[in-house]
Formats: structure tokens, sequence, C-alpha cells
């Protein structure tokens, strides 16, 4: 596939630009940690207009101003979990880039630890039915001896 | 008139590719010589007949002829030539010619190249093969035209996407679909195999250089493409776990997969059934990644409902390929020979265990991919699955894959001794062990899953060296010795090595580009400095100027190292006024040990600029880690050629008690 065609396409076809221009000098904020705590949470968030992009990602307006929305929320005192509940009101679970584990996730979060536990299981079952299996019976003195002249000097 | 040449051969395949999927499977069962060889002929003319409509096509868009649709639609007189050429691939139309070709050239190939085949396997195969270059050419004639016309011509096209006017996506598509197409061949033999009920040792040799050689125009397709993101999308990132990249991993970890089971069917006759089923899937990944994409349903529901005509047609194949070749299975399998046993702990046991990992991370991937869309008709919820999920769910279900890798070659077939095998890896356990320690001395912020990824990569590294070291007596042996059983080593052996090797830079790279990569977005006014990763990084100006078809903001900045001359880079930003696009133009500096990179942002409009810069060190080794893997895939496939063309030479080596005993 021309990967990321589809992203090209939607983007060209009216959401304007294109490249991930993400988090303007203007947005920071002035204390370093609040800014990292926010640099986090942007890229949990998904760009609504844009093709699979966190807002951390994107220069879109509406990431634009979620960016701006999340550091206002931070500023105010608010913790990670309440600026992700707040966004999420807004604008739905859509929004999350981690999706929660909820009963609409159950199947999604629970199938890969049952694939790996499904092929443990069939491992330890296929290795039991094979230690069933009775050994090759032992090489008899002549076959020893053919075995080593046809290995020669390796033997 | 040429237009109409091209529609008309392309036509005529669609009837060539009946022919050759329907008489050589009457042919193979009534075992009439010439209706068997039919299939021979049927698959080469095919391929010329599709050869020239793609001719065709591509001409129409060189000389930009705009009464053809798609050349109107994706195309511009001020474009450069280069583009002209990948615009051809650049669309949904030309995409699809691109895959046929492939599809027909497989098919070739076989014709060609498989005079050694039993007449029945082949006719069945390259039978199959016409059916599948039947199903693509209906799709393609019925609902993707490349010839539709425009009457009258306009003046001038529309111009391709400027985001694919770039050289790394321009030949990349070619490299995927050879890998996404090669596959198709393993899926017909195994179609073939299954149909005939029986598993030959000649069905065991073909299928092994097909896997390979798929997989290796894959993993290039992958790489190019992860590249291309990497340096377009302008913030340093290579990898977004996007549905269209997912696409192309799904078949490539299960390709990954077919490669190794097909190589224990060669060397150990057995895993046999297995290989099939993995056969019949990656062919069906292969078809869920192009098509899926194409149809659009991935990006939403609602497009699809809109226009469904080609969702359905898609849906439909999809279903008859993967429905009908698992079906086959279900019914001939239980009668195909059972494979040769082996203890739990033993090469074979290794690959079965690797086997299950790639199987598991692709149904990851694949959930995580169509969980949204599942969700959305299910439950009407609309939900997203970003990267945070598979970073959560793969990576921890491959990792174990990744220790097993160097654990597997060292292991006896049949029957393996897991301790000692262990213990001939000592070297590169002491390593794995050293290495993060040392690391966490240097950086003691080191996030617990770069060290434990810095781990992973030097047992993958040490580890392929110790099995190296210890094949060739280094060390115990002398000098000479060691050097001419390196020399002697087969092919196939030097191949794994190789693949093995790049598998621990690639996770290298990707480790200590992630955990360590540094970012500044500062805005800067001519003669600003801003500094990063130890270099000084100044703004000495920015020009506009028009160049073919789009208008450029450059921007001229000067890097000046603590040790080593200034250099000066020119990150852009550019307009397609045609297309009404803004692209960005990073400008990267690579040592090969870490990327300077630089991207340029708005203008403040009082004469500032934003300036993104980040530096990724090693980035570059996830795709040095790339290639080589793809490379270790054509050493092994040069070892395999030559065994082909020899068969009889092979058999009397293989007879010789005393031949090649380092081995």
């Amino acid at each position: 596939m021309v990967r990321r065609l589809v992203l090209a396409v939607a983007l060209a076809a009216g959401l304007g630009g294109t490249a991930a221009h993400a988090v303007e000098p203007s947005e920071r904020l002035a204390d370093p940690a609040l800014e990292v705590r926010a640099r986090a949470l942007s890229q949990e968030l998904r760009c609504l207009v844009c093709q699979n992009q966190s807002i951390d990602e994107s220069n879109a307006d509406l990431a634009h101003d979620l960016r701006v929305l999340l550091r206002q929320r931070l500023a105010a005192g608010d913790t990670d979990r309440q600026v992700l509940d707040y966004v999420v009101a807004r604008y739905g679970v859509f929004v999350l880039l981690d999706p929660p584990f909820a009963p609409v996730t159950y199947l999604l979060w629970l199938t890969p630890p049952m694939l790996v536990l499904g092929a443990g299981i069939f491992l330890v079952l296929r290795a039991r039915r094979r230690r069933s299996d009775p050994e090759p019976p032992a090489l008899s003195e002549e076959e020893h001896a053919r075995a080593a002249l046809l290995l020669g000097e390796r033997g | 008139m040429l237009i109409e040449i091209g529609h008309f051969a392309l036509v005529l395949a669609l009837l060539v590719a009946l022919v050759q999927g329907v008489v050589p499977l009457v042919g193979a069962s009534v075992r009439s010589r010439p209706l068997m060889d039919l299939a021979r002929h049927a698959a080469l003319l095919q391929f010329g007949l599709v050869a020239l409509a793609f001719a065709v096509f591509m001409h129409a868009h060189i000389v930009s002829d705009f009464s053809v649709r798609n050349v109107f639609e994706n195309s511009n007189t001020a474009k450069p030539m280069l583009y002209k050429v990948s615009g051809v691939w650049g669309s949904h139309e030309g995409s699809m010619m691109l895959w046929v070709l492939m599809l027909t050239l497989f098919g070739g190939l076989v014709a060609a190249l498989g005079r050694s085949l039993p007449a029945g396997l082949r006719a069945r195969a390259l039978a199959i093969q016409g059916l599948l270059g039947f199903g693509t050419l209906a799709f393609i004639i019925g609902t993707s035209n490349p010839f539709d016309r425009l009457i009258p011509a306009p003046i001038d096209g529309r111009d391709l996407n400027p985001l694919l006017q770039d050289p790394g996506l321009a030949f990349h598509p070619p490299f995927l679909y050879f890998g996404y197409v090669g596959f198709s061949i393993t899926y017909s033999f195994a179609i073939a195999a299954l149909i005939e009920g029986r598993i030959g040792a000649a069905w065991a040799r073909w299928v092994r250089p097909w896997a390979l050689t798929a997989w290796c125009g894959l993993t290039i397709g992958i790489a190019m493409g992860s590249w291309w993101a990497y340096y377009v999308l302008g913030w340093g990132g290579w990898w977004y776990w996007d549905p269209v990249e997912n696409a192309s991993f799904m078949p490539w970890l299960l390709g990954t997969a077919l490669l190794h089971s097909a190589a224990v069917v060669e060397k150990r006759e057995t895993l046999q059934r297995w290989t099939v089923l993995l056969a019949i899937l990656t062919f069906g990944m292969s078809l869920i990644g192009t098509f899926l994409v194409r149809s659009g349903v991935l990006t939403s529901v609602h497009s699809f409902a809109v226009d469904p005509t080609r969702g359905v047609f898609i849906l439909v194949l999809i279903a008859l390929v993967i429905g009908g070749g698992l079906l086959l299975y279900a019914l001939r399998a239980p009668g195909l020979e059972t494979g040769n046993p082996f203890a739990p702990v033993s090469r074979e046991g290794a690959v079965v265990l690797n086997n299950l990992l790639l199987c598991a991370g692709m149904a990851t991937v694949f959930l995580g991919t169509f969980y949204p869309l599942f969700a959305e008709v299910w439950s009407g919820v609309k939900l997203s699955v970003g990267p945070q999920f598979f970073d959560a769910t793969f990576v921890p279900i491959l990792a174990p894959g990744i220790i097993a890798m160097v654990i597997g070659p060292v292991l006896a077939w049949r029957r393996g001794k897991l301790m000692a095998s262990i213990r001939r890896l000592s070297p590169a356990l002491i390593g794995a062990l050293l290495a993060p320690i040392v690391v966490f001395a240097i950086d003691r912020a080191a996030p617990p899953a770069a060290l434990a990824g810095i781990a992973l990569a030097v047992w993958a590294m040490l580890g392929v060296m110790t099995d190296l070291a210890d094949r060739s007596g280094l060390a115990k042996q002398p000098a000479a010795t060691t050097w001419r059983r390196l020399r002697h080593l087969p092919r196939g052996t030097w191949g794994y090595a190789i693949a093995h090797f790049g598998v621990g830079v690639l996770i290298t790279g990707i480790t200590v580009s992630t955990a360590w990569r540094s970012e500044r977005i500062e805005t800067l006014h001519p003669g600003d400095t801003v500094e990063i990763a130890g270099r000084t990084l100044r703004l000495a100006g920015v020009t506009e100027g028009d160049v073919a078809n789009y208008h450029a903001q450059r921007a001229q900045i000067v890097v000046e190292r603590p040790d080593g001359a200034p250099m000066t880079l020119y990150p852009e930003r550019r307009w397609y006024p045609v297309a009404r696009s803004q692209t960005t133009n990073t400008a990267i500096a690579t040592n090969g040990l870490g990327d300077l990179y630089l991207a340029l942002g708005d203008p403040d409009g009082q004469g500032g600029w934003v300036l993104r810069a980040y530096y990724n060190p090693l980035v570059p080794w996830i795709w040095f880690g790339a290639i080589l893997a793809a490379l270790g895939g054509l050493v092994s496939l040069s070892d395999r050629r030559l065994r082909l063309r020899l068969p009889a030479a092979r058999t009397s080596a293989a007879i010789t008690p005393t031949g090649s005993a380092d081995n």
C-alpha cells in the first residue's frame, strides 16, 4: 500500500496542513514540571480532526486548542486523571489514544494475554504428548558400528 | 489509441487469467500433459499483457495525457519527471495496476523457472495464481479502471498529493507490493499441495525461497516507508502504529513465521501442515492489508458505506481467497503426511515457539487495528486504539521471541539440550546482563524499559557472534582453521547470522533513540541560537522562492559543534498551489550514530520562525538493522538458488559420509 496514503488524502482533502507541527513555543507553561506532564498527557489525546495523530504531533487548530485547554487545567491544579476526565466529558472516549479498561474494551485488553496463555497451554500439551510417545529403540552393537563408520572422523 | 491498446491488453489479460485458472486444473486432474502445460504459456502471456497495459499507463503519465482521468487527477505538467513516473502507483488505480503487475510477474517467474517442478504441482500452482490474477483484474476493470477517459481533455492536471512527491515514498510501494504479492506464490503452492493431497520434497524446496524473496521485499518496503514517515512528518517519529502501517506489518509478522517453518519443512520434513496453514494466512493478511486500506473501511465506516462497490468486491475477494483456502485446508490437511517427531526442546521446537509468538503478536496488531471498527459496529462507541495499546501488548509478546531467537539456532535438531546450549551462549548471556548495568551506571535516570531493550539487543547481537565463533572453533583451533571454517559455512547460516544480528541492531536503535532523544522547540529570529545535544544552532536567515511546482520557505541553520567544522542545514516549508497543500521538508544531518533533525515551523509574524530541533541518538540503526535483516534473507536466498540449480550435486554431496564434516 502506499502507506499513509489515506492520511495524505484525508489531509489534502481539506484538513489543511500536512506535516505534524506539534506543540508551539507560545503554548508552553512556565513551570517545567507542569510542562512535562502536559506533554505526556497530550501524547495520550487524539487530535480529533486528524488521521491517527496525537495532539502532541498535530498542527491542526483543534489540537492547538486542546493543548492550551489541558495546560489551563493543569495550571488550575487538576491531576492528570482529572484533565483526561475533563476532556473525555467533552469529546467522548474517542479522544483517548490509550483505550481505558472498560466493558467495551475487555475483549481488546484481555485477548493478548489469552493468546499467550493459549500458546503456553498448547506447548505444554504438545510436550506431554511427546513424552508419552515411546522412545526410539536403542541402537544395537552392529548399528553403532555402522553409524560410527558413516560418521567417519566426525565421530 | 495507445490508451485503448492498453485497455484492451488488460481485458485480454483477464480472459487469459481465466483460462490459466481453469484449464490446467482440469488438465491436472485428468493427467493431460498439454492441458497442464498450458498453464506455463498462459502465465507468461498474462504477464506480457499486463506489462503492456502497465507500460501504456506509465507512458500516459510520462507524457501527461490528461484525457486519461487518472492522469488528470494525479499529475500536472509542472511535476518533476521522477514523480510523473512514481505517480503511476500514487493513486488507487495505479497501485492496483502495480499489484497485478507483480502478481503476474511472480506467475511468470514460476512458469519460467519451474521446469524442474512436477508437472501436476506446477500446473495447479499456476492455475491458482491465474485465479488470483482473474480476481484482481476483474476488480481493476470493474471498479478501478485506470484507462477511463475524460473527453474533452482538460488543459492541466490536479497534481499528485505533495506528500507523495518524495523519493522515499516514490520508491517504496514497488518493494512493498513485491513483498505482499510474493506471498501469493506460497499461497498458490499451499493450495496446490492441498488439492494434490501431498507435500513432496519439491514443494518444500520451492516454498522457502519464495517466502524468503517476498519477505525481503516486504522488509525493505516497510523500512523505506518508516524512513519516509521519519523524515517527512516533521517530528522525528518513525513508527505510528497507524492502520496503514499495521496493514504491512501483519503480513510481515506471518511471513517471518512462514519462512522459518518453511525452512524446517525443507530440512527436517516436519511442520508441513502448519506451514501450509501459515502460507494461506500470510497471503490472506497481504490481501487484507492491501485491500482494506484501499477500500477506506479503516478510515471510517461511513466512507465505506458511501461508495460500497469497491469495498464489497474486495470483501468478497478476501472471503473467497481466505475462506476458500481455509475450507480446503480443513478438508484436506488431515490427509497430508505427518512430520518427523521432535522433542519440545529442539531447533524445531524453537521454531514452533517463534511461530506461536509471531502469530500472537500478529493477532494483537490485528485486534488493535480493527477493534475500533468492531466496537463501533457492535456497540456504537467510537474508540481509539493508539500506540499505548501496542506498546503494552505487542512488545511483551515479542520480547520472549527475541530471547528464544538466540537459543534456537544453537539447539540441535530433533532433541536439544537447553542448559548445554545456554552454556555455549554464556559470553552473550554475560554481555546481556552487564550491558544494562553499565548503561545504568552512566545514566541513573535510564528508564527500566530501555535497560531491558539494551539487554535484549546485546543478547541478540552477541548471541549470533558467539554462535559463529563456536561454529568456526574460534580460540580452540588455529586461526587459519577458524577462517577456513567461517568461509565454508553454508550461505544459509550466514544469512541467519546477518539477519538475526540485524534484529539486534534494530532493537538497539529503537531503544536508544526512544529513551535518549532530545528536543528543542523555539521561536528564533535571524541571528538567534539554540543549543541541543552539545551543538549550537544559529538561524542565519530564511529565503523564499518558487521552485518547480511549489513555493519554498527555506531556513539556513548554521550548526556549530565543539569538535569539527560548522555545517549548514536547510529545513524547508513548501506550499503546493495546485494541490493547495503545505509540506515540511526536514533537514537531517547524520553520522551513523545519531541524527540532528531540523524542521521549520510557522513564522510568528514578527520576523521569528519556530524551529523544531531533535537529536535522535542511534536512530539510523533502526534502518541499518532492517536492511541487515533483508540482506541476511538475500544471502540465504543465494544459497538456495545454487542448490535448486544443482539438485544432482546436492544429492551426491549428501551421501558422501566424510564430506564437509566441519559443518
